[in-house]
């Protein structure tokens, strides 16, 4: 069993982790951030930079919990998260939502919205403190 | 200097300055853009050049040009990925300096050294085109047919790490000009009535240029992210300002002649800034961790050089780099024949689009200082919405040089043929050049021979032929000699035949 939590560098991807990584310390369970990118742009803001991906995982190991990083570069993001969710049995998908504008909700497709409708185990959706 | 004020006349007049403010903007734009550079998106605007006037349409060209100078560097110094391939030099202490926090100064030097770099270059620009032309317009064929020979010569045998790719696409493109009836009997039209009047530069250009790097992005779409380093407004203290205007001049001293010359590009002279600044600087040590000198003379060198390039372009009708080609197609297709006469017979258009340049100079700096950080927002465009856009853009082009969909089946094929160019990393620019100068070449040549009534001895009966064939022979040899005093001369990446890599590919791709 395990945690997966759909990680992106903002607000929203911290506030995801936070809770993901206080679940899996709790429950004393395996964590598995998933950071991916379609790489179809010459810079992706929601790609993590490895130093900053090397430090969170520090951060928490040092907390004691057992993490585990996939980065890849995935033709559809969503479905990266839902394959290792899959794969590692997860019991829990975290996932940071954001408020989205009715223009935006038409044009743009998102990660958490098809986490949540597509997951086998339930999927916590958080949002970030204001 | 009447004629530049009326000049100036032309190019202040609110449609003349609006061309050229969405001509900076979008060279700058693509400039930003890696891939995606000013030869393209000129040929892609080439149809404009149907119900715009030919100076607002020439203004508009030159602006994507300098702005496509410009832009280079912003991805250079923020990405470590050079925009253009004049900006690779900046790359090395631009990025360097944004990694130890010093973007705002590295932007700011490379645009305030590209104005006083385009603004000197310009002048000279004005002070020698119409010499030139004066002078040229005194030659026979049998000169011009020389001149021609050695800028076809050079673009290929100078530029560019492998000759023999470069000669490979030089002879493709004669090869693509030899299309058509103009001779009379028919030559590689393949009995096809719509290959009669040959295939059109227009419809070649576009495809070249568009098509096979839309391709060749479709074949490598999914690449890593690049970590692209933020950054404020633009700045420099005193301290900067006074390591940077010695290495304007400098680079600017560098920059012009070679763009003036056949085998210009703004590779060779940016290279030799840097050098040549690593070498005089007060502190060598900065130098590979971000000393300022590295941005400022490169950077002042490659807009030079834009400006160098419009010497011949201008005075002769002689392209030596993918953008002046394209230039001067769309020139062509006005029925405006550039050389020597284009100061007497269109005094309008040349001295308006000379004051442009001034303008779109200006309007470069007081853009581009201010929204440096907005324009390298436009990396994070997911490519497959830019590259449909840019095929769609494509394909109207082509197909509005004759209303013909047998002109789309030709984009299709020469497109194919450009992605093949870039995975062998055969260069483009001799190809385009080649296309554009073959016709000319042999209109010339069956001119000098028709005046002598068939003499070949005719062709090196000017001193100035004479003087051209023995440059031609004069890099011959120095080829040759560099090639046995080792073998392993100026062969950059690219000479090993294994190396079709993409790390060398792209850099011969960004030659265009």
């Amino acid at each position: 069993m395990s945690i997966v939590v759909a990680y992106s560098p903002d607000v929203y991807g911290r506030a995801a982790l936070e809770h993901g990584a206080r679940l899996a310390q709790a429950d004393d369970e395996q964590l598995v951030l998933v950071n991916a990118t379609r790489g179809e742009s010459l810079v992706d803001r929601r790609y993590a930079h490895e130093d900053e991906v090397a430090e969170l995982v520090g951060r928490w190991q040092a907390a004691g919990v057992r993490i585990d990083v996939r980065r890849d570069l995935v033709a559809d993001v969503a479905e990266a998260v839902l394959d290792a969710a899959e794969e590692t049995g997860a019991r829990l998908v975290v996932v940071g939502v954001r408020r989205r504008s009715p223009v935006g909700k038409a044009l743009l497709g998102s990660v958490a919205q098809r986490l949540i409708l597509d997951a086998e185990c339930p999927v916590l959706a958080v949002k970030p403190e204001r | 200097m009447d004629l530049l004020l009326e000049g100036f006349q032309t190019a202040l007049t609110p449609t003349n300055l609006l061309f050229a403010v969405i001509g900076v903007l979008l060279g700058t734009m693509v400039g930003v853009l890696p891939g995606i550079g000013p030869a393209m998106t000129v040929a892609l605007l080439l149809p404009i050049t149907y119900n715009v006037s030919p100076s607002s349409a020439v203004i508009m060209f030159a602006g994507i040009y300098y702005g496509g100078m410009y832009g280079g560097s912003t991805t250079s110094i923020l990405l470590n990925t050079p925009g253009e391939s004049s900006s690779v030099v900046t790359a090395i202490e631009g990025n360097k300096m944004a990694k130890v926090g010093r973007a705002s100064q590295a932007l700011a030097t490379a645009a305030i050294g590209s104005f006083v770099a385009g603004t000197i270059g310009t002048v000279l620009l004005v002070l020698l085109a119409p010499t030139v032309a004066d002078v040229v317009v005194k030659l026979g064929a049998p000169s011009y047919f020389a001149i021609m020979l050695l800028a076809l010569f050079a673009v290929t045998a100078v530029l560019g790490s492998s000759k023999l790719r470069g000669f490979v696409s030089l002879f493709l493109g004669l090869a693509i000009g030899l299309v058509g009836t103009t001779t009379g009997q028919a030559r590689l039209t393949f009995g096809r009535p719509q290959l009669a009047d040959g295939i059109d530069i227009v419809v070649v250009a576009v495809a070249i240029f568009a098509i096979g790097e839309a391709l060749w992005v479709a074949a490598h779409l999914r690449r890593k992210p690049l970590e692209i380093i933020p950054v404020g407004q633009p700045w420099m203290s005193r301290e900067d300002w006074g390591r940077s205007w010695k290495p304007w001049l400098r680079g600017t001293a560098y920059g012009f002649p070679f763009g003036a010359l056949p085998a210009g590009g703004a590779e060779v002279p940016t290279f030799l800034s840097y050098i040549t600044e690593r070498k005089l600087s007060k502190r060598p040590e900065e130098f590979g961790k971000g000393a300022i000198e590295g941005v400022a003379g490169p950077e002042a060198a490659n807009n030079a050089s834009a400006a160098g390039t419009l010497v011949p372009l201008l005075a002769i009708g002689l392209p030596t780099t993918a953008t002046a080609a394209v230039i001067l197609l769309a020139l062509q297709s006005y029925g405006i024949q550039p050389g020597p006469q284009l100061f007497s017979a269109e005094p309008e258009l040349v001295w308006g689009l000379l004051a442009s340049l001034f303008v779109a100079n200006t309007l470069l700096l007081v853009l581009n200082l201010p929204m440096a950080p907005m324009w390298a927002k436009l990396l994070q465009i997911p490519r497959p919405y830019l590259y449909a856009g840019i095929l769609f853009f494509a394909s109207l082009g082509a197909y509005s040089v004759n209303f013909a969909a047998f002109d789309l089946g030709l984009l299709l094929v020469f497109g194919l043929l450009g992605l093949a160019m870039r995975r062998f990393g055969l260069p483009v620019l001799p190809l385009i050049i080649g296309v554009i100068l073959g016709p000319r070449l042999e209109e010339q040549l069956s001119q000098a021979l028709a005046i002598s009534q068939g003499d070949v001895s005719t062709l090196w009966g000017e001193p100035v032929a004479v003087v051209v064939y023995l440059v031609i022979v004069l890099i011959l040899v120095g080829m040759v000699a560099s090639r046995l005093r080792g073998g392993n001369g100026p062969s950059g990446p690219g000479g090993d035949p294994e190396a079709g890599s993409d790390a060398s590919t792209d850099r011969e791709r960004l030659s265009a």
